[in-house]
This record gives structure tokens, sequence and C-alpha cells, in this order.
């Protein structure tokens, strides 16, 4: 799984041209490692399928 | 320290100057003299704007002389965190990069309201970097400090508006508040803060973190200050997406109001839990006085800081990408690091949290049939030690950082309007949150008024600065 996540740090990284220097990489990594958990911790909330977004738009 | 006494309030400097007791040159000169002799010790300042506050005070004296009525905050001198646009100045919230920027050619737009009724700016605050912080550090301008201890944090992100007014160098400051950046240097440095009902204050001309998170609003030494203030900068504005267009609603004249038949409850369950024995105090001391024994669930409170983190952290990740593309070394590494991997987050991830925000506000509104008033803490602790990096908590280590905002950021992530009221507990202060339903900040204020008047809420004198 570590090194999962650190392929996939390399690969955004990649893709979307993001600085990432060797010295970051542990910061990087715990922050993202904290992100995930508290996104696993919302996506395993069940929603209807109908849930609507808050996102504000207005036409 | 004499010949720099704390200024008065803003009531009492407005009062004094519209009855021409009081020069506005004058408060603001005593203003000027009070940072000279302290800001080196709180580092609140990033920029005092002395020539204009000076020309500016000597226009509202005149104005009085020639009989012009000059509005309810006459003379009032006030700063704004340094991510509030101010004419001549590059907006540089908290960062290096922005330095760069040309000067704003326009005040922002609650400066032009605050202005309009009166008021004088006098400088601009120090932050914490892009607003992605809650200790009131900076890497770049030294951390503001705390009034009462300056070995401590101040809170942030807004930590020059808590340190400035705490510290009783201005009466009243103007700050931001995306997940509790009002609420927590409020606490910490033991003043009061107004977070508004998201959308009630325009943000045009503000530097933004988090569009869809991010309030301002003010901190005073008295709920007649933030009062005051807060009806000075309420109206629609075309320059905020998000502004409401809603009359103006003055809290000032119901802000003495009998509060005898408002339902008061405990926030229970999260807010109970992982707290230091001050917040825990704090609360306790509040609900006495309030009278109130009920105890109420935020559903799902957890889960709604997670869903705040994540949208901060990835709308925050998408405002700076360029930024960390082109000069990804002149951000502070801790925000460089926590921006990056914001914007490795997978959108499927921020969508739910939408939605979530959607279910969770629904869920929460309904509480409000049944009470007017939710009470919670402000931050589980008091202001811990400059550059402390953990705490414990029943025997368990935590980190600082990521855990002084855990009871703001539920409540800001709907938008709720919130007063932090300062307990005075030895040695240090700490907020309770006064916290009402959306667009209710006439009760937020009544209630927190009321405790004031019982004095279970001041804001106590700076401690930290001989003064």
């Amino acid at each position: 799984m570590a090194d999962q996540l650190d392929d996939y740090i390399n690969a955004v990284a990649r893709a979307m041209s993001l600085p990432l220097e060797d010295a970051w990489r542990p910061a990087v990594r715990a922050n993202l490692e904290v992100s995930l958990q508290l996104a696993r911790m919302v996506d395993e909330f069940p929603l209807p399928d109908e849930a609507e977004s808050a996102a504000i738009y207005s036409a | 320290m004499s010949e720099t006494p704390a200024p008065m309030s803003a009531a009492v400097i407005a009062q004094a100057v519209s009855s021409q007791k009081l020069t506005a040159v004058a408060a603001t000169e005593a203003v000027l003299a009070r940072i000279a002799a302290h800001d080196n010790t709180l580092n609140s300042f990033t920029d005092v704007t002395a020539d204009r506050a000076r020309a500016r005070a000597k226009s509202i004296d005149a104005a009085i002389a020639a009989g012009q009525a000059v509005g309810p905050l006459a003379g009032v001198p006030f700063a704004v965190k340094n991510l509030f646009d101010v004419q001549g100045l590059s907006t540089r919230a908290g960062s290096k990069i922005n330095r760069d920027l040309p000067p704003a050619p326009r005040d922002a737009t609650l400066i032009e309201r605050m202005e309009a009724a009166g008021a004088v700016l006098v400088g601009a605050l120090n932050m914490g970097e892009y607003a992605y912080d809650f200790t009131g550090e900076n890497v770049h301008d030294g951390p503001s400090r705390n009034p009462h201890d300056p070995t401590r944090m101040t809170g942030g992100s807004s930590g020059g508006s808590g340190s400035a007014v705490g510290g009783a160098l201005v009466p009243i400051a103007l700050g931001s508040d995306t997940n509790g950046s009002i609420r927590v240097p409020a606490s910490f440095c033991g003043i009061f803060g107004l977070k508004p009902t998201y959308g009630r204050l325009s943000r045009a001309r503000t530097y933004p973190f988090v569009a869809s998170l991010d309030h301002l609003g003010p901190l005073a030494r008295s709920v007649t200050d933030l009062a005051l203030a807060y009806d000075a900068m309420q109206g629609p504005d075309a320059g905020d997406a998000a502004c409401t267009t809603r009359p103006v609603e003055p809290v000032l004249p119901s802000l003495t109001g009998d509060i005898g038949g408002l339902r008061v409850a405990i926030a229970g369950g999260y807010f109970q839990n992982n707290v230091f024995p001050e917040a825990t105090e704090a609360v306790a001391r509040v609900a006495k006085a309030l009278g109130a024994t009920q105890t109420v669930e935020l559903p799902e409170a957890a889960r709604a800081r997670a869903a705040a983190y994540i949208i901060t952290t990835t709308e925050g990740a998408s405002l700076h990408l360029g930024r960390l593309r082109k000069r990804p070394n002149d951000f502070d590494p801790a925000v460089r690091d926590r921006f990056i991997a914001g914007a490795m987050v997978p959108a499927p991830y921020v969508d739910k949290a939408q939605k979530f925000r959607r279910w969770y506000r629904a869920r929460v509104l309904e509480l409000f049939n049944s009470v007017d008033v939710i009470l919670a803490p402000a931050t589980p602790c008091t202001a811990p030690k400059l550059g402390q990096v953990n705490f414990v908590l029943d025997g368990v280590e935590l980190p600082v950082r990521a855990n002084i905002g855990i009871h703001t950021q539920p409540i800001s992530f709907i938008g709720l309007p919130v007063v932090a009221v300062p307990v005075p507990l030895e040695p240090m202060p700490i907020g309770v949150q006064i916290i009402a339903a959306p667009w209710r900040e006439d009760i937020a204020l009544r209630v927190a008024h009321a405790l004031e008047k019982m004095g279970v809420v001041a804001a106590p004198a700076p401690r930290g600065i001989g003064a």
C-alpha cells in the first residue's frame, strides 16, 4: 500500500506538472494520507443517488 | 507605558468624536502611539498606514466642525487582515509571493463601508500564509504574538487581528474565517469575534482561500463594538457572487433585548470530546448563566469536519496550482506541502463532500426548529506555545495544528452565524461559540451581549505587554 501511494503521488505530480522534490515527499505523503483518511470517512456515508451538491450556481 | 493608554471602545470613541469631546485626530494619534509602543512585542501589524489615517481623521474632524453627519463609527480607528485590498498596498495575504502584485487600486468593500460610517483605517495585519493556518505563525513576517503571553500563539489565520484587538492596539479589526480563522484567534486572544452567515458580508476585493467557505467579519473588545462594525458593513454587493441580496438587517436596535424566551442548548457528543478541561469549564459557565441544560447532537459532526477539510485542501490547491508550479520555494514549506497534497485528492471525493454538505445542512437546520442557540467550544484548548507541535489530551499525543479547529469547522461548513465570546479564565482566556440559525446574527449577538452584561464573558486587559 505504501508503495502504491508513492507511485500515485509520483504519477499525479507528473500528470499535473507539479514540482515534487525528494525533501518534500514525506510531508506531502503525510498530508495526503490524512486527506484520504478523511475523504474515505465522507465517502462511506450513504447518500441517495439524487443527492445534490451544495456548490452554488444560478443561471 | 502611561503615554500610550489603551484606546476606548469604538462606541465611546464614536460618541466622543461626534459630540466634539474628542477629535478623530486625537483618537488616531493615540492608537498610532500605542501601536508604536507595543507592536514590537505583538508583531500584529505588517503595514501601518499612518499618513492615510491622519488625513482621514482630519477630514472627519472638518466634517463635524462643518455640521455634517459622519456616521456611527466617527473617528474609530480600525485595522484589517492583510488579505483585504488596501489602496496603495500589495495584498500579500500572508505570503511572500503576493508582495510582487501591483498595489491595490481600490479598498475592499468592507473597508469602504467602515470608512463611510466614519471609521479610520490605521493599517494591515499579520496572518497565516494564504489563510491556510490555525496558529497565527508566519515564516515570512514572524508570528503574531498573544497579548496575554507573547510566548503563546494568537491562533490563526487572523492572528494579527486577534493580537491587535486583544492587545488593545485598536478597538476593531476585520478578519476572515474559512474554517475558524476569526473564532480561533478570538478564543486564544480573549476577545469577541463575529463570523456572520455565509454570504452576509461582501468579500469583494479581498484575497480568497476557499470560495465556498470564506467569510469575513469583525473582532472587537465588546459586543456593542462588534455590532457597530457589523451593521456598518452589511448590504448587497455585486462584487461578491455569494453576497446576499437580502436587505440590511441592523442588529444594534435589538442588542439589549430580552433573551428569556430563547431556547439555548449545549452541543453534545463530538463537541464534548477531545477537549481540555478549560474548554469544558468555559462552556459550562456560559450554559449556567443562560440556564441551558438541554444537549443537542449535531449529526455526523466529525464527518462534517472531514468534508470541510477535503473541500478546503482541494479548493485551496486549485487556487494556487500556478504558483505551486512556478514558485514552490517561495511558499512556507509546510503550506506548500499541504497544497500539493490537496491537489492530489481525487475529484469524486470532493463532489461527495459537497453532497454531504447539503445533507448535513438539512439535518442541522432541523435542530433549529426546537432551539434558538447552540453553545460549543471555540477551541479545544487555550493558546498553545509558539512552535508547539503536539499536545497531550487524555494521555494521547495529538498534533496541535490539526486539532485547533475541530470545533469551528463543522459550523462554518454550513455557514451558520457565530459569535465567539471570551471567558476570562486564568491564566489564559478561551472562547465559546454562540451559534444561531442562518441569518440570525441578531440572536447570537443578543445572547453575547447578555452574557457580557452578566460579567460571564469579557475581554481581559492584555497582561503580556505590560499595559
